[in-house]
C-alpha cells in the first residue's frame, strides 16, 4: 500500500539531479571570486609593504608606493558618504512615511529607478557640466564626490526605503494613537529600529563609490599629482583610476604593480564592509528584539 | 470644571456617517457612553464597531481624504471633530488598545514612559518623578508585582498578557478620559482574558472604557452596558444584563442565541 511506484520513484531521481545540478551551479559561483583572489595575493600581494602603502609613486609612476592614491579614495568615499547619506535616508524616510501613493511620489519612485540605471559614464558627463562648468567647482574632490554621491543614491534610496517598510506598521499605531507625531514616531521607533538595513545600504554604497573611475575621471581624479591634496577643492588621485594608469597608460611599469594597486582597492572595499558589518551587528545588538 | 464633573455622558455620537471611499460603514450612529462606564460593542464581523471605536480618536484619518465622516461625536461635551482639533491632544484624552498587543521594541520602563515623555514639555522631569509615575501605571493596570525587578528588559520577551496589560498602562501617564480597547483578549488565552477583564473593572470608574469584542461571554461578564451593531447600524444599546435577557430587537436576539455571527 505504501510501496512506491515506478513514478515516484521516477519523480524522485528529477528531484534529486537538480538539487544537484543548481548545487553545483551555485557553488561555480565562487570559482570567479577565488580565482580574482588568488592571482591578485598570488602576484601582487609580495609587493605590497607599509612602504607600498604609504608613499607616493616615482618614476614616472612604475615604482614607489600608492599613499596618494589611497588617500585620494578614501576622501571621496567620505565626502560622497556624507552628502548622499543624508540626502538618500531624507527622501526614503519621506516616500515610506509621508507620502501618500500620488502620480509624483510614482514619479519620483520612477527617477530613483532610472538614476541607477544610468550608465557611470554619463553621470561623469553631468558631473562635470554640473559641478565641474556649472558650480564651478572645477575639476575637485568635491565635484567628483558630488558625481558618486548622485550616481550611488538610489543604492541608499531603495535599502532605507526597504528597512523602514520592513518595521512592523503596528509600532505605527501604538505611537500615533498615543498622540505622537509622525516625526515622533519616526525617530524614536521608526529610524532606530531601521538602522541596519540602512547601513546595509551605506555598506553597498561603499563598495561601489570605491570601485567607480568613470564619474570621477572628468570630475575630480588625476593622473598624477606631486601633492597631497590640501582640501576638497584640490584634485585628488584615486585607486581606481591609477589601476587604470599603471595598467594601460605608462610604458615599463612592472608585472606586478597593478597586481598589487588592485589587491589594495580590493582589500580596502572589503575593509570598508567589514567595518560596516560590525557596525551593524553591533546596532543590532543593540536592539532588544 | 463643574461642567464636567457633572457630565453625565463622556463619548456622544449624533448621527454619525462614516464612508471608506464609496463604501458606507456606518449609517446614522448613535451612541451615549456613559462616564466611568464599561461599554461594550458587539456584533458580527464587518458589522462596523471597529470602525466607529477608531472614530473616537479618528485614528481612521491615516487613511487620508480615503476615509470620510459626517454627523458628531462629542467627549466630555467637546466636539471632536472641529477643526480646531488638534490629534495629539484628542488621543492624548482619548487612549486606544489594539487586538495584539504591540509594545515598543524598547524596555518596559520606556514603554510605560513614551507616550508620557512624548506629551511631555521640553523639560526633563526629576528620575524620581518618572520611576513614581512608572510605578503608579503598573500596579494600575495590576503589572507592579511582575515586573518590577525587570523594568529595564525589553517589553516584548513578557507574555501576551503582559504585554496587553502594559499597552494600558503606557495610557494611564497621560490621564485619558477615555480607553478605546479593540478586541483586547483576541490574542490572549483564557486565563490572560480573565486577567485583563478582572483589570479592565478596576479601571472603571475612573476611565471610560469603550470596548469592541467578539466574544459575547466577555461583553456579560465586562461591560455595564452593551450595545449591538448590524450592517452599520447601531441596533439597540441596554445594561448588559437586560441585552442579554430581553432584547429589543429581533436581530439582537437572533445574534446572541449565535444564529449568525
Amino acid at each position: 500500500m505504501f510501496q512506491s511506484t515506478e513514478l515516484n520513484r521516477r519523480n524522485h531521481s528529477v528531484q534529486k539531479l537538480v538539487s544537484i545540478l543548481f548545487g553545483v551551479v551555485t557553488c561555480l559561483l565562487i570559482v570567479p571570486v577565488l580565482t580574482i583572489m588568488t592571482v591578485l595575493v598570488y602576484k601582487g600581494g609580495p609587493n605590497i609593504s607599509f612602504e607600498f602603502l604609504f608613499s607616493a609613486p616615482t618614476n614616472g609612476m612604475t615604482a614607489g608606493g600608492i599613499f596618494p592614491a589611497l588617500l585620494g579614495t578614501i576622501l571621496l568615499v567620505v565626502v560622497a558618504l556624507i552628502f548622499s547619506v543624508p540626502l538618500g535616508v531624507a527622501t526614503a524616510v519621506y516616500l515610506s512615511e509621508y507620502a501618500s501613493d500620488t502620480w509624483l511620489t510614482r514619479l519620483i519612485n520612477l527617477a530613483i529607478i532610472n538614476l541607477a540605471g544610468v550608465p557611470s559614464i554619463v553621470h561623469a558627463l553631468f558631473g562635470l557640466g554640473a559641478f565641474v562648468i556649472f558650480a564651478g567647482f572645477g575639476t575637485s574632490i568635491l565635484a567628483a564626490s558630488l558625481t558618486l554621491g548622485i550616481m550611488t543614491l538610489p543604492v541608499v534610496i531603495v535599502a532605507t526605503r526597504e528597512s523602514l517598510q520592513a518595521v512592523p506598521p503596528e509600532f505605527r499605531m501604538a505611537c500615533w494613537g498615543m498622540g505622537a507625531t509622525r516625526w515622533q514616531t519616526i525617530r524614536k521607533v521608526v529610524l532606530p529600529n531601521a538602522m541596519s538595513g540602512i547601513l546595509t545600504g551605506v555598506i553597498l554604497e561603499v563598495s561601489r563609490t570605491a570601485g567607480e573611475t568613470a564619474p570621477i575621471m572628468f570630475t575630480g581624479a588625476a593622473f598624477f599629482l606631486p601633492f597631497l591634496p590640501q582640501g576638497i577643492l584640490d584634485q585628488t588621485m584615486a585607486m581606481s583610476l591609477h589601476l587604470f594608469v599603471v595598467s594601460t597608460q605608462v610604458p615599463g611599469v612592472p608585472e606586478t604593480l597593478p597586481y598589487s594597486v588592485a589587491l589594495v582597492l580590493v582589500s580596502l572595499v572589503l575593509i570598508m564592509n567589514a567595518a560596516s558589518i560590525i557596525l551593524r551587528a553591533y546596532v543590532r545588538g543593540q536592539k532588544k528584539w | 470644571m463643574d461642567r464636567v464633573e457633572s457630565l453625565r455622558f463622556a463619548i456622544q455620537v449624533d448621527k454619525l456617517n462614516f464612508w471608506y471611499g464609496d463604501f458606507q460603514a456606518l449609517f446614522d450612529v448613535d451612541l451615549e457612553v456613559k462616564k466611568g462606564s464599561v461599554t461594550s460593542l458587539i456584533g458580527p464581523s464587518g458589522c462596523g464597531k471597529s470602525t466607529l471605536l477608531r472614530s473616537i480618536n479618528r485614528i481612521n484619518e491615516r487613511l487620508g481624504s480615503y476615509a470620510r465622516t459626517s454627523g458628531s461625536i462629542r467627549i466630555l461635551d467637546h466636539d471632536i471633530l472641529d477643526e480646531s482639533v488638534d490629534l495629539s491632544q484628542l488621543r492624548k484624552r482619548v487612549g486606544m488598545v489594539f487586538q495584539r498587543p504591540n509594545p515598543l521594541p524598547l524596555s518596559i520602563r520606556d514603554n510605560v514612559l513614551f507616550a508620557h515623555r512624548i506629551h511631555g514639555s521640553s523639560k526633563k522631569l526629576s528620575k524620581g518623578e518618572e520611576e513614581r509615575i512608572l510605578e503608579d501605571s503598573l500596579r494600575t493596570v495590576l503589572l507592579w508585582d511582575d515586573v518590577k525587578d525587570r523594568l529595564g528588559r525589553d517589553a516584548r520577551g513578557l507574555s501576551l498578557e503582559a504585554q496587553q496589560k502594559l499597552c494600558i498602562a503606557r495610557l494611564i501617564p497621560l490621564k485619558p478620559s477615555v480607553i478605546l480597547m479593540d478586541e483586547p483578549t483576541s490574542a490572549l488565552d483564557p486565563k490572560g482574558t480573565e486577567a485583563l477583564e478582572q483589570m479592565i473593572w478596576t479601571l472603571a470608574g475612573e476611565y471610560t472604557i469603550l470596548i469592541v469584542t467578539h466574544n459575547m461571554a466577555q461583553a456579560r461578564r465586562a461591560s455595564t452596558e452593551s450595545a449591538f451593531m448590524l450592517l452599520g447600524k447601531l441596533v439597540e444599546k441596554q445594561n448588559t444584563g437586560d441585552l442579554f435577557l430581553n432584547p429589543r430587537h429581533q436581530q439582537t436576539a437572533d445574534y446572541i442565541e449565535g444564529r449568525y455571527g
